[in-house]
């Protein structure tokens, strides 16, 4: 029992920050319907800029964070602007030969820039080492994203419902015509909708360097893990992807515990097993059309 | 340094007296076959860094031929594309020697084209013993696991602990790592109370580590190849506190190896490790070394891999001067077996039955000098031969 309520800790962290790293790609993929497989890139870029904003510029781990979310946001929206504007529209093939190619240009920068070599990242004490709670030995690590996690997850529920923001994403996903008649430039939204999501996405990379690693094949090694917690959650809803997302990584820890031997594939055959059950995701689509 | 100049301006002259010698042409290639792109880009790079770095010491010029480095890229774990391009080094551009092998499973699919070939065939890393076998035509340059892992097992024992779980990367190397600790550790009255195997992909490890905690053993021996997950091991077992709950690390040194030892950070202080080269090394050859190293590649670490290709280099050299710059596959062969050579990690011979390297096994631990982490030699095991075979 001891050992069992351990490893649902566990889970329910990493699945936290699969939420983390995943959601941007929900958002974009469910609600601006853009195969953007190089999520995985603003991931690395958040990752890459925590360990250079925390190794070379001195700044602290918890400082840092908003910072990577604002560059990366800052970052996307010039990717955006350049490359993937042209291609709303666009078949969705082009949409994934072009951020594929994405995915290998950035590999080769990232290896240009750092080198191949897996990135160091200091953890400030606070948050390193475990915490006993009722007898339970809690990595502190693992509550900061149980935590980070939580609150990214209220604010885009109460963002998207309850904000004036919120609806006009709705209707222009929804309504492209009618929002547009109605003086939404739909334009605008998307690239915001698209900063936010890669914001989150580097905010999850940077916060995954400590358990995840980084290297310059970060998007690709990762890339399986976000299309994973996105198809199982249902694209574009950001409860079916939290609850994805904790299945999944309870799924996997639990695995590698007691089945060390199955290991790393029980995150395979829980993903079949939930797509058997819930064929359009676990919550289902939030696109009409 | 002056003996070998002398050396070699002798044998320059010899070269230029011998009319076949010149006819054959006046390169010798050393085709290098080697993880440059991939996950696996960092072994390739220390590889072949190493390899330039024993150039640029020694010259590119033995025995009146200039030696030119072809470097071919397998891009990973990928034994039919190492087959292939160990077939276009052997026809297309008729190189002497074949080299490099971050990997073992590219290593064994090139045995087949050295025995045909009759190409002399250098493995400056990958580490499963059973590559020396495949070919009489292989030398190794680098280390066997079991090599590594024998003395760690001798030396856990050594030092009073009794309960070990092992937890290994689960491939090739890995069994070996395994199979070699158990067998030796329980052979001397130890107790292996657990083991995990990990796949080679795997981004989360805590699960594992905190199955080692809940087991209570009095020390872990963990092998995983350099790197990714190294890294990911040191931070899980960090974060677990083993430490604090009286479990040992001990590791062979792919874990704990120079070029990762900055990611892992001061996580890694304390670990015992067994292995081959540290950058610590006290020894003039090794100073050499690093100094050469410096100027090929000035923002890298050079690691053991790094020595590897080094020393392959070294053997190269030294074929090349033994037979006057005129390279003959069995002649060839005839001066690497039993070849010894003065390496930045100490001495190291390529033993005449099994062509697997005979070297000392030191045992270090992490430590902070001067600002950097280092793995710190304090015992060593003399010319230990690979067990496995």
């Amino acid at each position: 029992m001891h050992s069992f309520l351990g490893v649902l800790f566990d889970g329910i962290a990493y699945g936290m920050l699969l939420f983390l790293v995943s959601v941007g790609l929900s958002v974009t993929l469910g609600m601006m319907n853009f195969i953007n497989l190089a999520h995985g890139v603003f991931a690395m870029a958040g990752g890459y800029l925590l360990v250079t904003l925390t190794g070379k510029a001195g700044i602290g781990f918890l400082a840092a964070l908003p910072i990577v979310f604002v560059g990366t946001a800052a970052f996307s929206f010039v990717v955006e602007r350049l490359l993937y504007r042209p291609l709303y529209r666009a078949p969705h093939l082009k949409q994934v030969l072009l951020t594929v190619g994405i995915i290998f240009v950035a590999v080769a920068a990232a290896t240009y820039g750092w080198g191949p070599q897996q990135q160091p990242v200091v953890v400030p004490e606070a948050f390193s080492g475990q915490v006993p709670v009722f007898g339970l030995e809690l990595s502190r690590y693992r509550l900061l994203l149980i935590g980070v996690g939580l609150a990214v997850a209220l604010a885009l529920v109460f963002g998207l419902e309850r904000t004036r923001f919120g609806a006009r994403i709705r209707a222009s996903v929804d309504r492209q015509s009618t929002a547009e008649a109605l003086g939404i430039h739909v334009g605008r939204v998307f690239q915001l909708t698209l900063a936010i999501g890669c914001g989150l996405a580097g905010l999850g990379g940077a916060l995954g360097v400590n358990v995840l690693g980084l290297d310059p094949y970060f998007p690709l090694k990762t890339l399986v893990y976000f299309l994973l917690v996105v198809v199982v959650g249902g694209a574009g809803s950001v409860p079916g992807t939290l609850l994805a997302a904790l299945l999944l990584g309870v799924a996997d820890t639990a695995g590698k515990y007691y089945l060390p031997e199955a290991g790393a594939f029980i995150i395979y055959a829980a993903m079949v097993l939930l797509l058997l059950l819930f064929p359009s995701g676990l919550l289902g689509r939030r696109r009409l059309a | 340094m002056r003996k070998t100049t002398l050396g070699a301006a002798l044998a320059l002259a010899l070269a230029f007296a011998s009319p076949a010698a010149r006819a054959a042409g006046d390169t010798i290639k050393v085709g290098i076959l080697a993880e440059m792109s991939g996950t696996f880009a960092d072994f390739g790079q220390q590889i072949t860094n190493g390899a330039r770095a024993y150039m640029k010491q020694h010259g590119d010029t033995v025995a009146g031929k200039k030696i030119e480095l072809i470097i071919k890229d397998t891009t990973g774990p990928a034994p039919d594309v190492a087959k292939r391009l160990a077939q276009e080094l052997v026809v297309k551009d008729e190189v002497d020697f074949i080299a490099g092998f971050g990997l073992t499973p590219n290593a064994l699919a090139v045995a087949s084209i050295a025995t045909e070939a009759k190409k002399p065939t250098i493995v400056m890393n990958a580490a499963t013993s059973v590559i020396t076998a495949k070919s009489p035509y292989i030398v190794r340059t680098s280390f066997t696991l079991a090599q590594v892992t024998q003395p760690m097992a001798q030396w856990a024992y050594q030092s009073g602990v009794r309960k070990v779980y092992t937890v290994v990367a689960d491939y090739g190397p890995g069994h070996d790592a395994e199979g070699t600790f158990k067998k030796t550790f329980t052979a001397l009255g130890g107790q292996v109370v657990g083991e995990a195997r990990v796949p080679l992909k795997n981004p989360e490890f805590s699960p594992f580590v905190q199955k080692v905690k809940d087991a209570r053993p009095e020390a872990v021996f963990v092998f995983v190849p350099a790197g990714e997950l190294a890294v990911g091991f040191m931070k899980a077992y960090r974060e677990r506190e083993l430490a604090k709950a009286g479990i040992k690390l001990l590791s062979t040194g792919d874990v704990t190896e120079d070029g990762v030892i900055d990611a892992l950070g001061d996580n890694a202080i304390g670990v015992i490790s067994t292995h081959q080269y540290s950058m610590a090394h006290e020894s003039p050859e090794n100073k050499a070394f690093l100094a050469a190293y410096a100027q090929v590649a000035p923002q890298q670490r050079p690691n053991f891999m790094a020595v590897g290709g080094y020393d392959g280099m070294a053997a190269v050299y030294e074929v090349v001067r033994k037979l006057g710059g005129k390279v003959d596959g069995d002649q060839a062969m005839g001066v690497l077996k039993g070849l010894k050579i003065a390496s930045p990690r100490g001495p190291i011979q390529i033993d005449a039955d099994t062509r697997d390297i005979v070297q000392n096994v030191y045992v270090r631990e992490i430590k902070k000098v001067g600002g950097k982490l280092y793995n710190v030699e304090f015992d060593h095991f003399p010319a230990v031969k690979d067990p496995g075979k």
